[in-house]
């Protein structure tokens, strides 16, 4: 029943694989451990692994590098069988780490960073003559190009980047692990990283790449094993394969597209903003004059960097927040001055961009997660009491309709997967049959799985009359979903583009206001919001959980 | 897919429920494990101090369980209880009320007050005696909760000054110019007519004490906060308040309305912790109307875990330790030690409940995981018929 789909390389290898995994099991406290990995890394390969948030590959990098003992299988490095329980032995293998959040001292240089913990002595005090000396072989061998006595807070993100490549070669590593080494970098960056890369692999050094960017992947790999629901799934020549393809890999079916068809758009305008000013507490103005209408059966996307009013729109149509002037209108009717649960019981369902903080109890069971946000409504209530059984009862029902993966009602919200969570929020809110729905980041840090799902609810949804408010930094689920799209900047609504041709570059221009349509996003490493701008498959997905 | 899941889903209940049971199991292990470790260090210091803890138990056991000392446990538990309740009404909403002790004593002085000099006939006298120290409660602990929700002062400080507040209030009320009257050499309020009192009830045959006849307004308290909170939408707001305030916020609950009505409930019940002394046995406010209670009901309500049962069990405990340690005096043990078993029992008590708490949430998040880990690595994903086969074998 457990059949796995694996298919490691069966060509016969003449020297011994680098690293070879064998049937790695590792359960874990929470949801994704990894059972059954194979995986063979030929020497002088870049390996990359490659699978969604969550997929387990972390809890593979980490047996692999000795940071937890796997339950069950083993490792052979260099076709000898190791068992490692530490970074120490990990490192004595000859397995290096280079960990995606840099763990430097600034205030050091270079050649200090490179060799603390494992400093040359001389006569017991630190020969710098020597380090600097082994890391000038370091750097030509393998054209890293460091500055040995520079200051590492004088560096950039790349030049820290080869640092602690170089700490890791320094210290004898064959084989190099980089966990997501292009998250922190901009583009000509990971060009200079895949330089790199390819000169350690000449050099016959075997690099194992994890990563989540399948162009990237296909870029610089020699093999690509791809990680599922933490196993292995199938090991892909990148030459052969497309991002699609792989990304199909990583998903387990066919990868779900943001697309709305047909228009479901009515004439009657259920929600409509007219002139919202709104100021923060300490007066600045977050809001400024902002009118857009949403009709029944319309999604409105609100694209925008983060930051520039989304939070505080959200909050004032849901009443968290005071309107300094300017009328929301709710089928017509005022409901600026009122409170957040008359607004809620009139048919505003919420779907909060941080589910901890505004969607669930964590410590709660999830059918009183349920009952969140819907205290006084049926089935959750009789009157003044809550009806307990009915509650679970439609909880129950929740969890089958909207596939929660739980093992019943009564765990706490906190056991469930990110995406699990977010699916019971989701059939909670649909439940309630609202009129308009306020989706902020619905997809953000969900497996793909369930952002298929939700798309799927909310196109139900939308046609069946209901008016959305999708707030996004995914640009593509903005795109894909929306009727109609708005660009918010500063506090205004500085924009309006068609969904149906515009493209994700020329709305990252828009959401940072930079005239012109060949404008690239800032190239600062920071948010990796404004996503990749070329075409075909995307899973960058907003934010990282 | 909708097919297979239900099956899932009722098979997987069946573990669930049993695992309530097994949660509740931990609780009472840890409440026990925390009053043997209490026990070990009370008979080490006793051993130090070169006594035998084996008979100071023995004396304590001995007299406690006599009918005239299981009475006087009970009303002193009565007391402990209501007062635990009013802090654990706060600590389901996260605020810590410190002033249930100057609540009480201020609601007890007006109270009995009303009750000796107001003439309403039998009956409606002590429901207007029990109205009125409810209110002063409600109005000393409101004052709080205003604080807090319009000018962002912590419960914590407002409480404590309040305390102080209400001795020096009860110091000024009790003069004989004002409220009291000096009898003796102890000063008073008007003592309550007979018509006004509660009579106790000779609950345990042979005993010189009469139980309180208010123990059934604080088994009353106790059901109602276990209904009000469990069963009605309020309490669902209050616990969630408790809980998240961000989220209860979003969900429709006014979260500052929900403060001060939290801190007029537990002040309204931590009115009635002197009743059933006031109206069973004292029928007046004096000097010797006993002060401290309200800190007692917070050691108490963290023993039970805010929870109405557990307090019960808490509180006779406390009441046990309290009254049985008189009799060490006579092997001439200093009573003070029961202060450290108690201090200890609750120092332990609240360790051991978060490991619990947390062991509990590991294995089930790592149940969580081992549930789903047999059901969903088949790629296919569930739809694929593996999850429809899996359910049959039960």
């Amino acid at each position: 029943m457990l059949v796995a789909v694996s298919e490691p390389s069966t060509v016969a290898v003449a020297a011994a694989p680098a690293v070879e995994l064998r049937g790695i099991t590792k359960r874990y406290p929470g949801v994704v451990a990894n059972h059954d990995i194979n995986i063979t890394v030929i020497r002088g390969h870049v390996h990359a692994i490659v699978g969604e948030n969550g997929a387990g590959k972390s809890t593979l990098m980490k047996t692999l590098y000795g940071m937890h003992r796997p339950d069950e299988g083993e490792i052979a490095v260099n076709g000898e069988v190791v068992h490692l329980s530490s970074p120490g032995e990990a490192i004595r293998s000859g397995i290096g780490m280079v960990h995606q959040h840099f763990m430097l001292a600034d205030n050091l240089t270079v050649a200090e960073n490179i060799v603390l913990g494992d400093e040359p002595r001389r006569f017991g005090i630190l020969d710098k003559r020597a380090a600097r000396r082994r890391i000038a072989e370091i750097s030509d061998a393998y054209g890293l190009g460091l500055r040995p006595d520079a200051l590492v807070e004088e560096l950039g993100v790349g030049d820290r980047q080869r640092v602690e490549i170089a700490k890791v070669l320094y210290r004898g590593a064959k084989i190099l692990i980089l966990d997501e080494p292009t998250a922190v970098l901009v583009p000509h960056e990971v060009d200079e990283l895949f330089g790199n890369l390819r000169e350690l692999k000449a050099e016959g050094l075997t690099v194992l790449f994890i990563s989540h960017k399948l162009d990237e992947v296909l870029a610089v790999a020699d093999e690509i094993t791809v990680i599922r629901r933490g196993t292995t799934v199938a090991t892909v020549d990148p030459k052969a394969t497309t991002a699609r393809q792989l990304a199909e890999l990583m998903v387990g079916s066919e990868l779900p597209v943001p697309e709305l068809r047909e228009s479901t758009v009515t004439d009657t305008v259920e929600l409509s903003l007219r002139n919202l000013t709104v100021r923060a507490a300490d007066g600045r103005t977050v809001l400024d004059g902002v009118t857009f209408d949403i009709h029944r059966g319309e999604i409105v996307g609100i694209g925008g960097v983060e930051g520039n009013g989304q939070a505080e729109l959200v909050e004032v149509i849901l009443g968290l927040h005071a309107v300094e002037s300017g009328q929301i209108l709710l089928g017509g009717e005022d409901i600026a001055r009122w409170g957040t649960r008359r607004r809620r019981t009139s048919g505003i369902g919420y779907i909060p961009e941080d589910r901890h903080r505004q969607g669930l109890l964590l410590e709660a069971p999830l059918w009183e997660n349920r009952v969140l946000g819907h205290q006084t409504e049926a089935p959750n209530v009789r009157g003044p009491l809550i009806d307990v059984s009915a509650a679970r009862r439609d909880t129950e029902r929740i969890v089958a309709e909207y596939d929660v993966r739980t093992p019943g009602i009564d765990v706490t919200a906190a056991s469930l997967s990110g995406g699990n969570q977010q699916k019971l929020i989701v059939g909670r809110e649909m439940s309630a049959h609202p009129r308009v729905l306020i989706a902020s980041h619905p997809t953000r840090g969900v497996d793909v799985g369930a952002q298929a799902a939700i798309w799927d609810h909310l196109r139900t949804a939308r046609a069946e009359g209901l008016a959305v408010l999708l707030i996004s930094a995914d640009l593509d689920e903005l795109i894909g979903m929306s009727d109609t799209l708005h660009v918010i900047l500063r506090g205004r609504l500085v924009a309006q583009v068609d969904p149906r041709s515009v493209t994700p570059s020329e709305l990252g221009a828009a959401m940072t206001g930079v005239e012109g349509d060949d404008a690239t996003a800032p190239a600062e490493p920071g948010p990796a919001d404004s996503g990749p701008a070329e075409s075909g498959p995307h899973l960058t997905k907003g934010g990282s959980s | 897919m909708t097919t297979a899941a239900p099956a899932r889903t009722s098979r997987l209940s069946h573990l669930v429920s049993t695992e309530r049971v097994y949660r509740l199991g931990l609780a009472v292990a840890a409440a026990v494990l925390a009053l043997v470790f209490a026990a070990l260090i009370t008979s080490l210091i006793l051993l130090i101090t070169g006594h035998g803890p084996i008979s100071a138990l023995h004396h304590m056991i001995d007299y406690g369980t006599q009918a005239t000392q299981i009475s006087a446990i009970i009303n002193q538990a009565t007391t402990y209880y209501l007062a635990a309740i009013a802090v654990a009404i706060g600590f389901r909403m996260n605020l810590f009320n410190i002033g249930v002790d100057g609540q009480y004593q201020l609601a007890a002085i007006l109270a009995a007050a009303f009750g000796g000099t107001v003439a309403l006939p039998p009956g409606l006298r002590q429901i207007g005696i029990i109205v009125v120290a409810m209110l002063v409660g409600s109005f000393w602990a409101g004052i709080v909760g205003v604080l807090k929700v319009t000018r962002g002062v912590s419960e914590v400080i407002s409480t404590i000054m309040l305390n102080f507040v209400a001795t020096g209030a009860i110091a000024f009320l009790i003069k004989p110019s004002n409220l009291g009257h000096l009898y003796g050499e102890n000063l008073t309020t008007k003592p309550i007519p007979s018509s006004g009192q509660v009579g106790g009830i000779s609950l345990i045959p042979g005993s010189d004490v009469k139980v309180y006849g208010l123990v059934f307004l604080a088994i009353g308290v106790g059901v109602g906060f276990q209904f009000l909170i469990s069963r009605t939408r309020f309490g669902f707001d209050l616990r969630a308040t408790g809980r998240s305030a961000s989220a209860a916020r979003a969900s429709g609950v006014n979260v500052k309305k929900m403060i001060v009505v939290a801190m007029l409930l537990s002040g309204a019940v931590a009115g009635l912790v002197n009743m059933p002394e006031l109206l069973g046995n004292a029928h007046n406010y004096s000097l010797s109307t006993p002060s401290g209670i309200g800190f007692t009901g917070i050691a108490i309500a963290l023993l039970g875990r805010n929870n109405p049962v557990g307090i019960v069990f808490a509180s006779l405990l406390w009441a046990f330790l309290d009254t049985s340690s008189n009799i060490l005096q006579i092997s001439n043990i200093p009573t003070s030690i029961v202060s450290i078993t108690e201090g200890v029992v609750v120092l332990s008590a609240v360790v051991a409940f978060e490991l619990v708490n947390r062991y509990a949430l590991r294995r089930q998040q790592r149940k969580v995981g081992r549930e789903l880990g047999l059901t969903t690595p088949d790629p296919g994903g569930p739809e694929a018929g593996g999850t429809g086969s899996e359910a049959v074998p039960a």
